[in-house]
């Protein structure tokens, strides 16, 4: 029977043959067809490159900074020069050195909070969508309610009791960001579990667990990426906004809002302690957001490539 | 006829759902036997309970569906099985195919990876190796071409009717003893049709499988069927081979529908398509007796609205569900 297989030329699926023929594609695994689209992403390779400077710069300042990270007595604040890049602060650190110290602070709370929150928003997702009824209302009930509270209040509060630590901001943030993510994973496990695929797989005869693992997470991976690298910004700018309110990491540590907030107190006379910080949170942002948007297009199975 | 070994034998079987408006009765006393290597074309109109029934069988209906009756694979009642010992039967000894290849088609997988993860399912221990191969040569016996590269690519990289052959594949590599189809060609067109029916053939003459053709499409099941069942409303009308169906409908609403077939032989030329007045009754307000009555061009007050028909007898495995089956049987006729 198997040589009925069309391999004649009057089959009707000649013309199929030949264009597949004539353009030689090569298979390939969805790892290869994301990263080939991921790679030709202009805006995201931007985006990515930025970012691996900015991490690269912060977290090797030790090496390249070009002055100590300790404030000098006898420095006067000055505005950007040709030695000091970005000039000098008002404890007389060189500013360049200052936020880029300043910035592994805020990067590692931009990282981790969305990793923590992408994680607890997923799980909690899935299983409300998956599962439906009485578990379903109970942690939608819970995310309604984190969602309700007051952020910078719950935010301002629960810092004032932990500590100012960057491990607790980070449980904090990613506390208070989580059910976003979980929203959308829910809807997204609604929907697909509806999906004929699913429908499909449990005709083959597929578990219960099967179905989740194979059919319905592989499908979510996009829009979690994607949500997570968001977070990065989200969860630098929601930092930003506590230490501009006092309520951040405390000295000697510092972040980019921290840098903000010492400031604001000399915006008349010395703008500069402004613009730079806030101009790293907005590079940071942006270049995080093209990546976001690099990877919402990569992940798409059925994008055109 | 009734000397051959019966299959799926599906007794009484009635579906309900509860809606806002009442309840909806899909499928209503279903009876009929499936039996082995024979295709049984089921055709209704959307909505006449052709799918439903078909999803009851393999249990893939939703919770809120109440199902009664009875469904028996070899002589195991499948009707209310656990999950976990319905899917044993499910792509194994019973396999369906989509009708949308391309929404039953899990977008993130390999076609060949979902085609072996229906023999992995049931047969854990069968290595990679093995599982590549094979899904390469069922790939090959439902005509794709190339299926060595073809394996490796995703549903979105086939074409329409590829994916219909690869959806094939999945459900025979078990070689099942029952393959339901649900409307596998209507998605596609005419040519693309005619190929995925000649698979399904190639596939009957290789495993020995019965086939369930449901579809809505007369010429396909005249093409590839022995038996018919014609459903109306959610229960049938009328079930018997090809020939007797198509020859001899016995019931007014097959008449119709065979009546209201395009001619190509010009013996009607001139003449307007023949069409059944009115609309298919909705299924939560039924007419009593006879669901068709309303439409039917031969209906009696007193006799047909007079509680319901039951399928009976009119010839040798020939059933109709008409009070006046014998009175209109010779009636009509196609050919």
């Amino acid at each position: 029977m198997t040589s009925l297989t069309p391999t004649t030329t009057s089959t009707p699926d000649e013309g199929d043959r030949q264009l597949v023929l004539g353009a030689e594609p090569v298979a390939r695994t969805q790892w290869q067809l994301f990263r080939r689209r991921f790679f030709r992403h202009k805006l995201a390779m931007f985006g990515l490159f930025i970012l691996v400077v900015l991490v690269v710069c912060c977290f090797g300042a030790r090496w390249i900074a070009p002055y100590k990270n300790v404030p000098d007595l006898l420095a006067d604040p000055a505005g950007p020069s040709g030695k000091h890049l970005l000039g000098v602060d008002l404890v007389g650190k060189d500013f360049l050195t200052a936020n880029l110290y300043a910035g592994q602070i805020s990067l590692k709370i931009g990282i981790f909070v969305s990793i923590i929150s992408t994680i607890v928003g997923t799980a909690t997702g899935a299983v409300a969508g998956y599962l439906g009824k009485a578990s379903d209302q109970l942690l939608m009930r819970l995310t309604d309610l984190f969602l309700l509270l007051p952020p910078l209040a719950v935010l301002a509060i629960a810092l004032q009791k932990f500590g100012q630590s960057e491990f607790a901001i980070v449980l904090v943030l990613a506390g208070l960001g989580w059910m976003g993510i979980a929203r959308i994973v829910r809807g997204l496990v609604l929907s697909l579990k509806e999906k004929e695929f699913v429908e499909a797989a449990r005709a083959i005869g597929c578990s219960r667990t099967r179905i989740v693992m194979r059919h319905i997470v592989p499908n979510l991976v996009g829009p979690i990426m994607v949500n997570a690298s968001l977070a990065v910004a989200g969860a630098i700018i929601a930092e930003s906004t506590l230490s501009f309110l006092g309520f951040g990491i405390s000295p000697p540590k510092s972040s980019w809002g921290k840098l903000l907030a010492d400031g604001k107190e000399t915006i008349a006379t010395k703008a500069y302690l402004i613009y730079f910080p806030g101009l790293f949170i907005i590079i940071t942002t942006l270049a995080v957001n093209f990546l976001g948007d690099g990877l919402r297009d990569a992940f798409d199975p059925q994008a055109k490539h | 006829m009734s000397s051959r070994e019966v299959v799926l034998s599906v007794r009484d079987l009635c579906i309900e759902f509860k809606t806002d408006d009442g309840v909806v009765r899909a499928a209503d006393g279903i009876t009929y036997d499936v039996y082995a290597n024979e295709t049984l074309g089921i055709v209704g109109e959307s909505g006449s309970g052709k799918s439903v029934m078909s999803m009851a069988i393999l249990g893939l209906l939703p919770r809120s569906a109440k199902i009664t009756g009875s469904v028996k694979y070899r002589g195991t009642e499948l009707l209310g099985l656990k999950e976990d010992e319905l899917r044993t039967y499910r792509g194994n000894k019973i396999a369906m195919v989509f009708q949308d290849a391309l929404a039953a088609l899990n977008p993130t997988h390999k076609v060949g990876d979902q085609i072996a993860e229906a023999i992995r399912v049931h047969h854990p221990e069968v290595s990679r190796q093995q599982l590549h191969d094979r899904t390469i040569e069922l790939l090959e016996v439902v005509g794709i071409p190339e299926p060595k590269r073809r394996v490796d690519q995703y549903p979105h990289e086939f074409s329409g009717g590829m994916r219909q052959r690869a959806m094939i594949a999945m459900s025979i590599v078990n070689e099942p003893d029952v393959l339901i189809a649900d409307e596998p060609t209507t998605a596609l067109d005419v040519t693309i049709q005619a190929q995925v029916l000649e698979v399904f053939e190639r596939i009957q003459d290789r495993t020995n499988s019965s086939v369930m053709l449901i579809t809505h499409d007369l010429g396909v099941v005249a093409g590839v069927s022995d038996r018919v069942m014609v459903m109306y409303a959610g229960r049938q009308v009328e079930l018997g081979t090809v020939d007797d169906v198509f020859y001899r409908p016995s019931h007014p609403y097959t008449q119709g529908l065979l009546a209201s077939l395009p001619r190509v032989d010009g013996s009607k030329a001139g003449e307007r398509l023949h069409r059944i007045k009115g609309q298919p009754p909705s299924l939560i307000f039924l007419p009593p007796g006879c669901a068709f009555t309303p439409r039917c061009p031969h209906a009696r007050v007193g006799v047909c609205d007079s509680g319901r028909p039951e399928l009976h007898e009119v010839g040798a495995g020939h059933a109709s569900a008409c009070f006046l089956a014998d009175e209109i049987a010779t009636s009509v006729g196609v050919g």
